[in-house]
C-alpha cells in the first residue's frame, strides 16, 4: 500500500486544481503511533498533509452524510459499500462524490500491538508486510497479518465496489476465511452461557456512544436513546438500559452493516461491539442472501418485500 | 511532614490491616487495562500499573447516582414529595491514585463547593476519601502534567504520597487523614533517606516529554479565540462521542432525570457530555450549540479559557493524557491548547 | 449541609389559561409548609425550577412579585415533556419548587431612575413581576417614570390582559401595548412590531434611564439596534437570557455562555456584559 499515499495526493491536487471538487476528505498523520486523523483539504497547497497507511481504519463515509459540497473521499472496500448504502438511503447524491478507491489489504489493530509491547511504543512504521515497532532502546518487528483488525482478517470485500478512480491494482479477495466463526461460537452456547457472555461483554460500557457516532449508518437526527416523548431507553448505567442500547442499535444496522469495524475501533473500553452486528449480518446473508452496499441497483431486504421472504415465524 | 519507609514485604499486610478501618480501593488489572475497584478481602492494589484507563472520578461522582426517591401512589401521605437517599458515608481509602488524578479532584471541587451553593453528594463523598497517592517514576509519553499545573510527584489533593524506590515505598505524610491511614495500616518505620524523593522527582519531571503552552491564555480576549478560524479544521474529525469527557478526571457535567417503575421512582443524575447534541437543546428546538464545531469549540474553550478566567488558577486539565489516548479520531488537546495559546488575530493565519 | 437539589413541596392552587392557543397557562402554587415561603424570598427577575415528580424539572421565570404574599405564580409555555405534563395537571396536585435561582434585575441600581420595560410574547413573565413590584405603594416612589412596551402576535396571545388594562388606566405608568396584527376590530392600542413601537414611544436615553428587555431572540435582535440608535448605553440595557438548564445552581455545567452560567451568574446580564461573551445563546 506504499504507493497509495502518493497517488492519493496526486488525485487530490488534480481534483482541487481542476475545481471539480470543493473538498477532499482523507487522513492526516496523527499525534500518536498508529493513529491518523480524518481531515478535509480545500486547497491544493494543503494536500501534502494527506497520508495513507495501515492505520486508516476509520470509516470516512461517516463524514459524508448531509454535506452539500462536492467531495472527493478516499474509500476502502468497506467504506465504498457504506457510500453505496448512503446513496440508496438518500443521505448523499452520487453526483456529489468523487470516490478515490483504495484496494485495501487490511488495517492494523493498534490494541493488538500495544498488548504485545505495552504503552512505551514510540513509533510504528511500515515496510511492506512488516511493521517496525520502535521501543525505548530497541526495535521489534511484526508481521502485519498477525495484528490486523478482526474484521479485516476475515474480509472478503477488500476492493471498492464503487469508485471514480483507483489508487492501485485491485487486490485478490480472500476466499478461505470464516467470517462468522465468532457468531457460531456464541450460537453454540447454552442460554446461561450466552447470558453470562453478553453480561461480561457489555460490563465496561460507559454509554459514550463512540460506537454509534463512528458508524456511518447511525445518522438519525435524534437517536432513539435521546428521545424523550416517550423515553425508550434510560440513560443511566442500569445494565438493562445498556443492553437495550446495544441490541437495538445492532437491529437498526441489520441488513445495512458492512462490518467496517469502525465501532469496535472507536470503543474506548475495548468492547467487541461487532458481536451483535456480525450475527445480524449472518442472518441477513442466510435469510435473504443479502450483503449490504454491494450494488446501487437493489434495495436492502428490510426495505422491500419479496414473495419468497422467509416467513416461518408466522405460525 | 513525616516520611515513613515501607518494605514491600510489609506492604500487603498493611493494606489488609487498613481494610478493617476503611473501605479500600485500588488499581486492579481487568483484561488489558487497569481500573479502580473496591478491593476484596484478599485483593491487593496492583502497584505496577501506569494509570487506569478511565479516571477515578467515579469514586466521588458515580456515573449514575440516585439523589431522591419518591412515590406516585396518591394513597400515601408523602406522595410526590422527594425523599433524600441515604448514602454510605463510611471512610474510604484510595490507594495508588496518581497525583494528576488527585489534583483533578481539587479542580472539580471549585465547581461543587461554591460560595453560594454546595453539592452535598459530591462533597460528602469527597470528604470521606483518604487519597494515598503514588508518584510516577516513569511518566507516559502522553503525560503533560508539568505544564498543566501539577506533576508526577505533585502533592496537592493527596493525603499521603508513596514513592517507589525499588524494594521499598517511601510514604510522605501530608495531612491528618494521611496520618490516620498510615497508623491504621500499621506502618511506622521512619525513613532516613527521605531526600531520595527529590532526586526521583527531578528525574521523573525531566522524563516528561510532552508540554503545552498556557502562558498567554488568560490575557487573550474570549471572543477573539472564540471566533478564530482554526476551529472548523480542529472539529472536523470529531464524532461527538463522550469518550474524552467521560475519561477526563476534570470533567464533571451531569444530567438529572426521573426514572419511574410502577408507582415509585428515583431522581438520579448521570454523567453527561457537552459533546452530545442534546446537551444544550431547548424545549423550543433552538440549540445554541447545534453544530458539531460549536460543541468541540465549547469543550476546549471551557477547559482552556473559561475556567482560566473564572478561577484564575490555571487550566481545567491535569495533563493525564487519557483523552489523547482514547479519542477514536486522535484529536489532541495539546495541539489545540497550543493553537489557542498562540492564536494572534492580527497575524496572517493559515489554516492548520 | 442543605441540599440545594431538594425542592419545597407545593400544591397547585389555581390554573389559568392565558392565551387563545391554550399553550400558556399561569400556575399559582402554595407552599405545603408555610415556613418554606419565607425561605423562598425572591426578587423580580429571578426564576425557579418547577419540579414535577416523576417527570423532571423546568426553569421558569417567576411571574408573581415579591410583594404578593401567600403564593408564587409562574406562566408556563407547553413545549416539551415536563411542561406538557404540567399543563395536564389539576388544582390540588402536589409538586415541587426549587429556588429562587439566578440573579434578579438590578433593583438597587435602578432605584431613583426611569425604567423602560420592553417585552415580547411570553417572555413577559418576569416583567410582570417587575411591574407589580414597582407599582406597589411601598415601592412606587423609588422609581421615576415607568414605560412599558409589550407586544405579542395578536391580542389573544397577550399575557395578563386584565392586568394590562388595569395598568393602562393608571397615571403613574405609561403602557404601550402592541400586537403584530389585530384580528379584533375593537383593538384600541398599537399595531406594529415591538422594535417599531420602541422607536416611537420609548423615552430618550440618559444616565437616569434603564431599559429591561426580555423576549424571543428575534425581537431582541431587532430591538437592540433601535435602542443603540436612540443612544442607550450598553450598560443601561438589561437583558434576561434563557438556556437549557437542569440543576439551576451552576453545578451541572450545561447552561454556560462563556464563563458565565446563565442559571447562577445570570439570567440577567447587561448588554455591556453580553458583548464580552461568546454569542452562543
Amino acid at each position: 500500500m506504499s504507493g497509495y499515499q502518493d497517488k492519493i495526493k496526486e488525485a487530490a491536487t488534480r481534483l482541487l486544481k481542476e475545481g471539480s471538487v470543493d473538498m477532499v476528505i482523507g487522513f492526516r498523520k496523527g499525534t500518536l503511533p498508529m493513529m491518523n486523523e480524518p481531515c478535509f483539504i480545500r486547497r491544493p497547497e494543503d494536500v501534502h498533509q494527506l497520508v495513507w497507511d495501515s492505520n486508516c481504519g476509520i470509516n470516512l463515509a461517516n463524514y459524508l452524510t448531509d454535506r452539500k459540497e462536492k467531495i472527493a473521499v478516499v474509500a476502502k472496500g468497506c467504506d465504498s459499500r457504506n457510500i453505496v448504502t448512503h446513496i440508496i438511503e438518500n443521505k448523499i447524491k452520487r453526483e456529489k462524490l468523487h470516490i478515490i478507491g483504495v484496494p485495501c489489504q487490511g488495517m492494523v489493530d493498534k490494541r493488538k500491538v500495544t498488548s504485545l509491547f505495552g504503552d512505551g511504543i514510540q513509533d510504528v512504521t511500515e515496510d511492506g508486510d512488516t511493521l517496525k515497532i520502535k521501543l525505548p532502546g530497541s526495535e521489534k518487528s511484526l508481521k502485519k497479518a498477525d495484528v490486523l483488525q478482526e474484521n479485516c482478517a476475515t474480509c472478503i470485500h477488500r476492493n471498492p465496489v464503487l469508485f471514480d478512480e483507483l489508487v492501485g491494482e485491485l487486490v485478490k479477495e480472500q476466499t478461505d476465511v470464516d467470517r462468522y466463526a465468532d457468531v457460531n461460537r456464541v450460537e453454540a452456547m447454552s442460554h446461561q452461557e450466552k447470558w453470562r457472555y453478553f453480561e461480561d461483554l457489555l460490563a465496561p460500557c460507559i454509554r459514550c456512544y463512540a460506537c454509534r457516532n463512528a458508524c456511518p449508518l447511525c445518522y438519525c437526527p435524534t437517536c432513539f436513546v435521546d428521545e424523550s416523548r416517550p423515553q425508550w431507553v434510560g440513560k443511566s448505567q442500569d445494565p438493562i438500559d445498556i443492553r437495550t442500547f446495544h441490541f437495538l442499535r445492532a437491529y437498526h444496522c441489520a441488513g445495512r452493516c458492512t462490518d467496517c469495524g469502525a465501532c469496535e475501533r472507536a470503543c474506548p473500553v475495548g468492547i467487541k461491539v461487532r458481536q451483535f452486528t456480525s450475527k445480524l449480518n449472518k442472518d441477513a446473508l442466510e435469510m435473504f442472501g443479502w450483503e449490504a452496499g454491494m450494488t446501487l441497483d437493489e434495495r436492502p431486504p428490510l426495505d422491500t418485500y419479496k414473495p419468497n421472504d422467509p416467513n416461518d415465524f408466522i405460525k | 511532614m513525616k516520611v515513613l519507609t515501607i518494605d514491600k514485604k510489609e506492604w500487603a499486610a498493611g493494606i489488609k490491616k487498613a481494610k478493617s478501618s476503611y473501605q479500600v480501593f485500588g488499581p486492579v488489572k481487568e483484561k488489558e487495562w487497569h481500573c479502580f475497584k473496591a478491593l476484596g478481602k484478599d485483593e491487593q492494589p496492583d502497584m505496577t500499573y501506569a494509570n487506569t484507563r478511565l479516571s477515578p472520578k467515579f469514586l466521588v461522582q458515580p456515573q449514575t447516582e440516585p439523589m431522591f426517591t419518591y412515590t406516585l401512589d396518591e394513597s400515601r401521605p408523602d406522595h410526590h414529595i422527594l425523599k433524600e437517599v441515604e448514602k454510605d458515608a463510611g471512610p474510604k481509602a484510595v490507594i495508588g491514585i496518581r497525583p494528576c488524578d488527585a489534583a483533578a479532584f481539587l479542580l472539580v471541587k471549585r465547581n461543587f463547593d461554591a460560595p453560594q451553593y454546595q453539592d452535598p453528594y459530591w462533597l460528602k463523598a469527597y470528604s470521606a476519601m483518604t487519597f494515598v497517592g503514588f508518584a510516577c517514576n516513569d511518566p507516559c509519553s502522553t503525560c503533560f502534567c508539568t505544564s498543566a499545573g501539577c506533576g508526577p510527584f505533585h502533592e496537592a489533593g493527596l493525603d499521603v504520597l508513596l514513592v517507589d524506590t525499588g524494594d521499598r515505598f517511601l510514604a510522605k505524610n501530608l495531612t491528618d487523614k494521611g496520618k490516620a491511614f498510615l497508623a491504621a495500616a500499621g506502618w511506622k518505620a521512619q525513613a532516613d533517606d527521605a531526600g531520595k524523593i527529590d532526586a526521583l522527582k527531578q528525574a521523573a519531571e525531566s522524563r516528561i516529554g510532552s508540554r503545552v503552552s498556557t502562558d498567554k491564555l488568560k490575557a487573550k480576549e474570549t471572543t477573539q479565540i472564540y471566533d478564530a478560524p482554526f476551529w472548523e479544521d480542529t472539529a472536523f474529525s470529531c464524532i461527538n462521542c463522550g469518550t474524552c469527557t467521560y475519561s477526563c478526571p476534570t470533567c464533571w457535567c451531569f444530567d438529572i432525570q426521573d426514572e419511574n417503575r410502577g408507582n415509585s421512582g428515583v431522581r438520579l443524575r448521570n454523567w453527561d457530555s457537552c459533546m452530545f447534541p442534546l446537551f444544550t437543546m431547548h424545549g423550543t428546538g433552538h440549540n445554541p450549540r447545534g453544530a458539531k464545531m460549536q460543541r468541540v469549540r465549547q469543550r476546549f474553550m471551557h477547559k482552556l479559557k473559561y475556567y482560566v478566567d473564572k478561577y484564575d488558577n490555571g487550566i481545567q486539565c491535569v495533563g493525564c493524557g487519557r483523552c489523547i489516548r482514547l479519542c477514536p479520531v486522535n484529536i489532541d488537546i495539546r495541539k489545540v491548547c497550543n493553537q489557542m495559546n498562540d492564536y494572534d488575530p492580527a497575524a496572517c493565519v493559515c489554516p492548520a | 449541609m442543605q441540599n440545594p437539589y431538594l425542592p419545597y413541596p407545593v400544591r397547585i392552587d389555581e390554573i389559568i389559561t392565558e392565551t387563545e392557543d391554550k399553550n400558556l397557562k399561569t400556575f399559582k402554587f402554595v407552599f405545603l409548609d408555610p415556613e418554606d415561603e419565607g425561605k423562598f424570598a425572591y426578587k423580580a427577575g429571578q426564576f425557579a425550577e418547577l419540579s414535577v415528580t416523576g417527570k423532571g424539572e423546568i426553569p421558569i421565570g417567576i411571574a408573581s412579585s415579591p410583594t404578593e404574599k401567600g403564593f408564587v405564580k409562574f406562566t408556563v409555555n407547553k413545549v416539551g415533556l415536563v411542561s406538557t405534563y404540567l399543563h395536564a395537571m389539576k388544582v390540588g396536585d402536589i409538586m415541587g419548587l426549587r429556588g429562587p435561582l439566578g440573579n434578579s434585575y438590578p433593583w438597587d441600581i435602578m432605584e431613583g431612575k426611569n425604567v423602560v420595560i420592553i417585552g415580547g410574547g411570553f417572555a413577559f413573565t418576569t416583567l410582570r413581576s417587575s411591574i407589580v413590584y414597582m407599582l406597589d405603594p411601598a415601592n412606587r416612589s423609588k422609581f421615576k417614570d415607568i414605560n412599558v412596551i409589550y407586544g405579542a402576535r395578536s391580542p389573544g396571545m397577550l399575557l395578563y390582559r386584565d392586568e394590562l388594562a388595569t395598568w393602562e388606566r393608571r397615571d403613574d405608568i405609561h403602557m404601550h401595548i402592541t400586537v403584530d396584527a389585530a384580528n379584533d376590530p375593537g383593538w384600541k392600542y398599537n399595531v406594529g412590531f415591538v422594535p417599531t413601537i420602541t422607536e416611537q414611544k420609548a423615552p430618550e436615553a440618559g444616565d437616569d434611564t434603564y431599559a429591561i428587555i426580555c423576549g424571543p431572540p428575534i425581537m431582541i435582535k431587532f430591538t437592540q439596534p433601535v435602542l443603540d440608535k436612540m443612544g442607550y448605553a450598553h450598560d443601561h440595557i438589561i437583558m434576561s437570557l434563557e438556556n437549557r438548564m437542569k440543576c439551576g445552581i451552576g453545578m451541572c455545567g450545561r447552561c454556560n455562555v462563556g464563563k458565565e452560567f446563565v442559571c447562577k451568574d445570570g439570567p440577567v446580564f447587561t448588554l455591556a456584559q453580553l458583548t464580552t461573551m461568546p454569542k452562543e445563546y
